[in-house]
């Protein structure tokens, strides 16, 4: 169990190593740079800039050195917490994260808590019996709502709900504090497309379980069904779901950049995305950073959380 | 995210049982007409790319008989499939000309029958609709067979080669892989630009690994049999092991992932070019359209500019997806 935790921190490690280098890479490209310091010089175009001040620019911010050393230098900043400054909004990018992190947070937060309980409950109603209407009907209704994609499904609650029956409001940007109506849409879509798969996979596992012996034995002994299933199968069922439903946090952090777009929400997805149109270089990168980071981690929690819940592999 | 379960599908080439010396003819003659039509060189007529498809999805129709789910996905797939490649032969108007701005769906102007009505540019919105049905198909099939290509190359060897190459390949998938599939994107469509040709790159760079980890895991179980010893035995080159004896055994499987991603892609595109990140202005695109109706239409009476491009990708990545899971379903039957 150590032994395999260990193994995994390193792996994360190396991915997080080897990711956050590929970002640098990328992004260190003397055109991005130029870019740069015509945004902090406060020019207009690339040609206005001279080659004198572009390289008294870059020895002013210690852009002149090898590229390990930069790259030290980047990773350095960043894990001090000096994640660079945004140019399109004007302030250092670790509190503007932190803040759209945070609305994100809420988002996420309201998703689960509504995504878990209604996909646990369906994949389990239907994975308890295969084959009859009642998991035909749930399956179906799963694979169509996970089939649209998101865009459609924020434009059709969208039409019905804001623009058709007025319940709820068109944009969610909040601009006058936090108001709960605003986050409704959002939060339907993020589930309605989400809760399909999970759904499916607790059905599998669940169907699964169902066929095994010792439930088999369970009902012929005369245990009532109830029992059987809250008792025999629920435990067993459960594993598998609880990892897929941490490895969901990896597919929110890109399914949230369409829906806050949409809906105008101010979150990390929306965040990211302007910085990509302005280009805002150093939020695009402490972005992606942080995105890779929160898989990275939820996929070490699942694998872990895995392990510890199965008991067969837990004593092995 | 149906990487563990599209694995399941092993006796699917079995049962596709059609002649396959037809197949293979239709596909030759059916993708170089429709390539050629819908990179806009319609002016050469190439009217027998409408008769090709209409006969391709009849053998599609006859080998999915048994499984009504995989039929249903079929048609809608090929009713877009049939839009994109007789639009240039349909009676419509120029997908970018403006008409006349807001008219209302099933509404006549200027002696023109607006089924759909138009936008806010006064476009007609059927036959952006149907214009924007090719370039998503067009893009999302290019970028999704490129990356098939690229991910199976990579799986065969890592898979085969096992050792070195398989550590630095499953090493580079994973990382890639840790990335959330819209962050890559955006990173790397801000770093290269936006286009179509762009959006292939970031698709590639999304799907292969993935794409790599199933040939892995297959090429890892198919090695260990009998004829891939006897040919390592004849003394073949490990490319033509790969080529020859491995690739065609993992067909069955990719066929279904390749149902499930093309959906992905399409969503892919659609939702890159609402972003602002995917294909350009003005030709129109399922994406484009969303994203100027979502600047301006946001009233009920125009909601119609919303809903005709959300329900056109919706019914076809529910194709897809019905095709998908009609095919695994086929395939686990005995």
């Amino acid at each position: 169990m150590a032994k395999l935790v260990l193994r995994r921190l390193v792996q994360m490690l190396l991915i997080m190593v080897v990711a956050s280098l590929l970002l640098f890479a990328i992004f260190d490209t003397p055109e991005f740079k130029k870019r740069l310091a015509i945004q902090e010089l406060g020019g207009f175009a690339v040609s206005a800039l001279s080659e004198d001040s572009y390289n008294q620019w870059l020895a002013e911010k210690g852009l002149d050195v090898p590229f390990y050393q930069r790259y030290v230098n980047w990773v350095g900043n960043i894990l001090s917490g000096d994640m660079g400054y945004s140019y399109e909004k004007a302030t250092p990018v670790a509190p503007l994260l932190l803040d759209r992190l945070a609305n994100t947070g809420i988002l996420a937060f309201f998703v689960f808590a509504l995504m878990i309980p209604i996909s646990l409950l369906l994949g389990v109603l239907a994975g308890m019996k295969e084959g009859s209407i009642q998991d035909r009907a749930i399956s179906f209704f799963s694979v169509f709502t996970t089939s649209i994609p998101e865009i459609a499904t924020a434009i059709l609650l969208t039409v019905i709900f804001a623009l058709g029956l007025q319940w709820f409001p068109v944009k969610s940007a909040m601009i006058g504090g936090f108001q709960f109506d605003q986050l409704i849409l959002p939060v339907l879509t993020l589930v309605l497309y989400d809760f399909g798969y999970v759904a499916r996979m607790t059905r599998a596992s669940m169907a699964e379980v169902m066929t095994s012996q010792y439930i088999r034995t369970a009902i012929l002994k005369g245990l009532p069904y109830k029992r059987v299933i809250m008792k025999h199968a629920l435990r067993n069922a459960l594993i598998a779901p609880f990892t897929i439903i941490v490895l969901q946090l990896n597919w929110l952090l890109s399914g949230v950049v369409v829906v806050e777009v949409f809906f105008e929400y101010d979150g990390f997805g929306k965040l990211l995305l302007e910085a990509a149109l302005f280009p805002d270089v150093e939020v695009v990168q402490a972005c992606t950073l942080v995105a890779v980071a929160v898989a990275v981690l939820s996929q070490l929690i699942s694998d872990i959380g895995y392990t510890f819940l199965n008991p067969r592999i837990r004593f092995a | 995210m149906a990487v563990s379960e599209s694995i399941a599908a092993p006796g699917l080439v079995e049962r596709l049982s059609a002649p396959k010396p037809a197949i293979t003819l239709l596909l030759l003659m059916w993708v170089p007409l429709t390539i050629y039509v819908m990179f806009g060189a319609h002016q050469f007529v190439l009217l027998p790319a409408i008769p090709a498809t209409i006969l391709l999805y009849w053998v599609a129709f006859y080998n999915f008989r048994e499984s009504s789910t995989a039929i249903i996905g079929l048609t809608l797939v090929f009713f877009w499939l049939l839009m994109a490649v007789s639009a240039p032969y349909l009676p419509l108007v120029d997908p970018n000309k403006p008409i006349a701005p807001f008219t209302l769906p099933f509404s006549e102007k200027r002696d023109i029958f607006f089924w759909l009505g138009t936008d806010f540019k006064g476009r007609d919105m059927l036959s952006r609709m149907i214009w924007g049905c090719q370039r998503v198909i067009v893009w999302g099939v290019t970028a999704t067979f490129v990356a098939y290509v690229i991910g199976t190359l990579f799986g065969l060897i890592a898979g085969y080669l096992s050792g070195w190459w398989d550590e630095i390949i499953s090493f580079l998938a994973n990382v890639l892989l840790s990335f959330p599939v819209m962050v890559l994107f955006i990173v790397i469509l801000n770093y290269l630009g936006p286009s179509g040709f762009n959006i292939v790159v970031a698709v590639t760079f999304a799907s292969a690994p993935a794409i790599m980890r199933i040939v892995r895991g297959l090429t890892l179980d198919i090695k260990t049999r009998d004829y891939v010893y006897a040919a390592q035995t004849r003394g073949e080159h490990p490319f033509y092991i790969m080529v020859i004896e491995l690739l065609p055994n993992v067909r069955g499987p990719i066929i279904v992932d390749a149902c499930l991603r093309l959906g992905y892609t399409t969503v892919a595109i659609t939702t890159l070019t609402f972003l602002g990140l995917g294909l350009q202005p003005p030709d129109p695109d399922w994406g484009l359209m969303i994203r100027e109706a979502a600047k301006t239409a946001m009233l009920w009476k125009f909601s119609y500019m919303l809903l005709v491009p959300a329900l056109s990708v919706s019914t076809l990545i529910l194709g897809f997806n019905l095709m998908a899971d009609g095919l695994r379903e086929m395939s686990l039957k005995d």
